[in-house]
Formats: structure tokens, C-alpha cells, sequence
């Protein structure tokens, strides 16, 4: 049994009658210690999966699963307070901006304490010696230096990677079994970014968490996850395990984000880009929710919304999925395009 | 290896770390007008705590060979009665200094009746939103806008006349001010992430609201309570000049105005002096309130 078990997860806001979907059909698994990426761009519904992960869609929005379940116990039908005590405790989230994430009123030491005053074990929960010097070994496991003088530092008093560290540290007080890292690295510089993945990572190996990467750069996924799933515009567009998916992507649009990368346009003068945005709730495409942007899009593409099809782990949604050399197969014609939407 | 890396790219300055409190003293005293404030506020403060010391006459005393005396420097003036006496010979000073004591006592209870409860209500109102901030806000905005000296007026008739009946009044007119304030910053607070990471640690509403949320609102708040503390004054003066706050003899400012409004031809000191204590409260409220807003508000910091 896996730890995490979604299946059919369908996120929606606004009215019952015209509702926006924010996601739909998301099928994911997470096993205990296992690092899965998810990418996908702006828009594409990675954080909200996410939030419905952690319980925070709030009315109006609504979330609806065939199975949403979290080391057996179902999430949907946990009333609100077993729900809170759940999940403080077995899943912790970092989310992108670190110094939004903290409360900019109390100091380092008081936010770490805080949660162990609720969920630590019993001997935390009565001593507050105790609880401070676990603060400060805390702090000590994300390499925080002098983490004596930053237990008694307020927020704005640390620079955005001694932040992040701080909201690791406080991720993990608790010891989760599952920790949702939202893009933990976009806000940081690039020598930051490193050291803090590397960070989660080694955290990850030591306490054998599971990690769920979401981000949209795909060079952290390709170093650190084992498995990835592509999102595009709310839904699961290819599943796969890395490296197999950089190094033969099988849907369009896994080849699209990839030929964007920086490293794979170092001849050209401009980078390549995928046209267009991502769908939102009033120009939804019919069939293929890409077929606007995609390069092989056929008359088939614009009709038929395509099933996420192939062997499992290994999954794409399309009706033609590229083949190793990056060609569309299951007789895809290049005469049969469509005249593709002007933008 | 990271732990190398770490060492040079995280800034490793010596950590010394500005207290809360130094930091904001700092901006603080940045203003003179703001020091000037709070210098007054401080003067009136010792003052009333002081007032049976430093009074030279005791506040309900009739000299009656003294009456309407004018101040000691105009031609008819005595020593012992520094800033003149009223109608029935009562040392004005010393009124006055006894009247600051009501004056501070008005601006406290009132302001801290409204802010207390205007902040549950916005409080509320900001976190649960929907109907609830539907029927505090509508409530409040009806509060607002009625005149606040006519609200006021229309509370003590209810209540009846008298200063503890004035407080409330004057509570209830400052309230709308705060629910609105305490809303707004609730609103634009609870969308912030560190909300919603206390939310994912297990932090249930109340903890939220109390203990998350409202700390991050407290900025705004203090300061509307500054100048709040001086519309209370203004309004409990104004009050006790209709006859419906403080109650003769109570050496209140409002009411010394009225007693003595008859004489401001012949003997224009009965009425100069209460006024001008009344305004060097409510400036150095003012003054103080500005120069909080300006230490405290993150959008004009620096």
C-alpha cells in the first residue's frame, strides 16, 4: 500500500453549475520514502493538488476523490480537527516564498517551539527547556550558522536560504512521513537554490520521507526525484521515471519543456519557446487540452480528448505519444494538421 | 561538502541582532514632533497621577472672597491663584490639574471598551467572512453614518446622563473605526502563507485568529487607539459641555466650560484655560499617534 494513494482527484471553485476546474483525474501514488517530482508551468494546477493534499481548498472550493487516502486513512472522511492532528504531524509543506511563510511577529525560536507544543512527544509537550534545545538542534540539522543567535532573530532579520532552512526546520519537527516541498527553491538565488535542495534531499535519505517536488524548473527534477508526472492545465499529461522521461519524453508537451531548456538551445541566439499560455477557465479547448500549442496537433487533436494510455509508470495523454526519436507514432500524418488556432 | 558550501554563501556577519524595541525607538524618535507628543503625553500622565501633590488648592474648595479672580499676571490677580478662580471661587489650576485625571480615565476606558471589542468583531468579521462580516460590517457602517456627537448624544439619553454613561457612549461611536480597521488588516493578513503553515501544523481557528493573524494586525490598531484617545477626550469634553457627561462639580473640562460660558465677556480666563487644556491633550495625542503610525506602518517605513 502505498503512503499517499490519490485516484480521480477533481478540484473545483466557483458555482456548482459553471464550475472552474482547477484539476481533474489526478492519479497519484507516493510510496514511504520515495522522491516524486511534478512539473508543469504556471497555472497547470500543481499547487493546488497540493493544497488538496495539506486540506486547505476552502469553500468554495471543493474537492472530490475516488480514493484520497494517506497511509490507509481516507482524508475526505476525517472530521476537521482529526484532520488537523493528522496532518501536522505526518505531512508538513514548504511552500515557495520563506519569508511570507513565517510569521513576521514572533521570533524563529517561538515559531519552532510552537508546533512541538502540540505535536511533540509527551516529555517536549511539558518541558520548555526541552523544547527549545530540540529548536536548536533543529536548527543545527539545516546547517543554520550560529543558530544559537537565530533562535531569538525575527523573520526579517534572515536572508530568503536561511528563511527556507528555517521553514525545513519547522517542516520537519515532527518527523513527517510526507513532506510537499511548493516550489521551495523559485525564490531563492541559484547558489542558495542548490544547497537548500541538496538540504531536503539529504533530510529526505536520513529520516526516509517522501518527497513531493513541485516546480517547474525540470533540471531539479532530473537530479533529484525517481519519478515524475507532467501537469498541463489541471490534468496528468505523461507519468514516467527519470531518467527514462527526459531522455525519450513521450508526450508533446514533456518535448516542448525540454527543448525550452536554457542547456538544450546553447547555439541558438533566442530560446525556444512553447507559443501560447495555458488554458484557463473561459478559452478550454476542445479534445486535447494542448492541441493549441502543439506542434503535431491533427484534426483527431482538436475532437478527441485523449486517455492517458501506455504501460503503467510510464503513461502519457495522447493519441499519438512520441516514440524514442521523437516522433509521433500510432499513424500520425503530418498532412492531417489541422490549421492551428492563431493566436 | 554542503556544510562547507553553506559556510560561504549564507552570510556569516556577526550576529548581532536589533531588539523589537530598539528598532522601534529608533524610527520613533525620528520625528520631534512625535517626541514632543509623547513628552506631553507623559506630562499629563505624571499629572494626573499626581494631581492631589501637585494641585495647590484642593479641586472642590469655594474661596468665597475670590471669586472670578483673573489670572496672577492681569491687574487684580493673586499669587495664590495662579490662573484665576470661576464663579464661585474655585482655583482654576487646580481643576484643571484634577481634570486631567477624568480626561486620561475617559480616553482609557473608552478606547479600551471599543478596541477590545472591535477587534473580536473585526477579528470575526475578517476571518469567517460571509453572512457574519456581512451583518458586523452593514451594522457598523450604519454606526458611521450618524454624526458621532449625535450617536453619542443618543446613547446617554438612553443611558442617561453621567460620565461612566458618557464613556460607554463615547465607546460605542469610536467602534465602527476599529471592526473596520481590525477587518481589513485581518483580510489582507489571513491569504499569507504563514498562515496557512500554521494552518498545515495543526493550528485549529481560534489560534489562528488570536494567536497567528492578530499579533501581524496590531500596528494599525495601536495607532487608530492613539488618535482614538484624543477624539475621546475631544468627545467627552464636548459632551460634558451639553450637560450630559460629567456632572457639576467634577472638575471635567467639558462641564468647566459650560459652568463658566456666562461670563466669557467679563471674565474670559474661566473659559481660555479648560479650552487650551483640552487642545494640549488632544495635540500631544495626536503627535504621539502620528509619529506611532509612522514607526509602526510597514508602508512608510524607510
Amino acid at each position: 500500500m502505498a503512503l499517499l494513494e490519490v485516484e480521480d482527484l477533481r478540484v473545483e471553485f466557483g458555482s456548482e453549475f459553471a464550475p472552474v476546474v482547477a484539476v481533474e483525474g489526478i492519479d497519484l501514488a507516493l510510496d514511504a520514502g520515495e522522491v516524486v517530482g511534478c512539473v508543469g508551468e504556471s497555472g497547470s494546477g500543481k499547487s493546488v493538488t497540493a493544497l488538496a493534499v495539506m486540506g486547505l481548498v476552502e469553500f468554495p472550493g471543493r474537492v472530490r476523490a475516488r480514493r484520497f487516502a494517506f497511509a490507509g486513512r481516507d482524508l475526505l472522511a476525517l472530521s476537521e480537527a482529526q484532520h488537523r492532528a493528522l496532518v501536522g504531524k505526518e505531512i508538513a509543506m514548504i511552500f515557495q516564498d520563506p519569508l511570507a511563510s513565517l510569521n513576521p511577529c514572533f521570533t524563529v525560536a517561538f515559531q519552532l517551539t510552537e508546533t512541538l507544543r502540540i505535536h511533540g512527544s509527551d516529555a517536549e509537550r511539558a518541558s520548555a527547556r526541552l523544547r527549545r534545545a530540540r529548536a536548536l538542534d533543529l536548527l543545527r540539522q539545516v546547517e543554520i550558522p550560529d543558530p544559537e543567535a537565530r533562535l531569538t532573530a525575527f523573520p526579517h532579520q534572515l536572508s530568503g536560504g536561511m528563511a527556507q532552512r528555517v521553514m525545513i526546520a519547522m517542516a520537519i519537527a515532527c518527523n513527517p512521513k510526507l513532506l510537499i516541498a511548493d516550489e521551495p527553491t523559485t525564490a531563492l538565488d541559484v547558489t542558495v537554490q542548490a544547497q537548500v535542495l541538496e538540504l531536503l534531499l539529504r533530510l529526505q535519505r536520513e529520516r526516509g520521507m517522501a518527497l513531493l517536488l513541485i516546480t517547474h524548473d525540470l533540471a531539479i527534477v532530473a537530479e533529484t526525484a525517481q519519478r515524475v508526472f507532467v501537469m498541463y492545465a489541471g490534468q496528468v499529461v505523461e507519468t514516467g521515471a527519470v531518467p527514462q522521461i527526459f531522455e525519450a519524453p513521450k508526450h508533446p508537451y514533456t518535448q516542448a519543456l525540454l527543448a525550452a531548456l536554457p542547456e538544450h538551445n546553447r547555439d541558438r541566439s533566442r530560446l525556444k519557446a512553447i507559443p501560447g499560455v495555458v488554458p484557463g477557465q473561459h478559452d478550454r479547448p476542445t479534445g486535447c487540452l494542448l492541441h493549441p500549442r502543439c506542434d503535431y496537433a491533427v484534426r483527431r487533436c482538436s475532437v478527441e480528448w485523449p486517455a492517458l494510455a501506455g504501460p503503467p509508470g510510464s503513461e502519457a495523454r495522447c493519441h499519438f505519444p512520441l516514440d524514442a526519436a521523437g516522433r509521433p507514432t500510432h499513424g500520425w500524418r503530418p498532412r492531417d494538421s489541422c490549421d492551428r488556432r492563431q493566436r | 561538502m554542503s556544510e562547507a558550501v553553506s559556510a560561504v554563501a549564507d552570510d556569516v556577519a556577526p550576529v548581532r541582532i536589533e531588539g523589537p524595541w530598539r528598532e522601534f525607538w529608533r524610527a520613533y524618535a525620528q520625528s520631534r514632533g512625535a517626541l514632543l507628543g509623547l513628552g506631553l503625553t507623559v506630562a499629563l500622565i505624571l499629572c494626573a497621577i499626581f494631581a492631589g501633590v501637585i494641585a495647590p488648592h484642593p479641586p472642590y474648595e469655594q474661596y468665597r472672597e475670590f471669586t472670578l479672580t483673573p489670572p496672577a499676571w492681569q491687574a487684580g490677580g493673586t499669587k495664590d491663584f495662579i490662573l484665576g478662580t470661576d464663579p464661585v471661587g474655585r482655583d482654576i489650576l487646580s481643576r484643571l490639574i484634577h481634570g486631567t485625571r477624568l480626561s486620561l480615565l475617559i480616553g482609557l476606558i473608552s478606547v479600551a471598551i471599543s478596541l477590545s471589542l472591535g477587534v473580536v468583531l473585526g477579528l470575526v468579521a475578517g476571518y469567517v467572512r460571509g453572512w457574519v462580516e456581512t451583518t458586523i460590517m452593514r451594522l457598523m457602517d450604519v454606526m458611521l453614518a450618524l454624526p458621532s456627537l449625535l450617536l453619542a448624544i443618543a446613547v446617554v439619553a438612553i443611558l442617561g446622563p453621567g460620565l461612566i454613561n458618557a464613556m460607554y457612549a463615547i465607546a460605542i461611536v469610536l467602534l465602527p473605526h476599529y471592526v473596520r480597521l481590525a477587518r481589513a488588516a485581518v483580510i489582507a493578513e489571513a491569504g499569507k502563507e504563514y498562515v496557512q503553515s500554521s494552518k498545515i501544523a495543526g493550528a485549529g481557528p481560534l489560534r489562528l485568529m488570536f494567536s497567528t493573524i492578530l499579533p501581524n494586525c496590531l500596528a494599525p490598531l495601536i495607532v487608530q487607539a492613539t488618535l482614538g484617545f484624543s477624539s475621546a477626550i475631544l468627545d467627552a469634553a464636548a459632551l460634558g459641555f451639553l450637560g450630559l457627561g460629567a456632572q457639576p462639580p467634577t472638575p471635567e473640562w467639558g462641564s468647566m466650560l459650560a459652568d463658566a460660558l456666562e461670563f466669557i465677556q467679563r471674565a474670559p480666563w474661566v473659559v481660555t484655560f479648560p479650552g487650551l487644556a483640552i487642545l494640549v491633550t488632544v495635540l500631544a495625542f495626536n503627535l504621539m499617534g502620528d509619529g506611532l503610525r509612522d514607526a509602526l506602518d510597514p508602508k512608510l517605513k524607510r
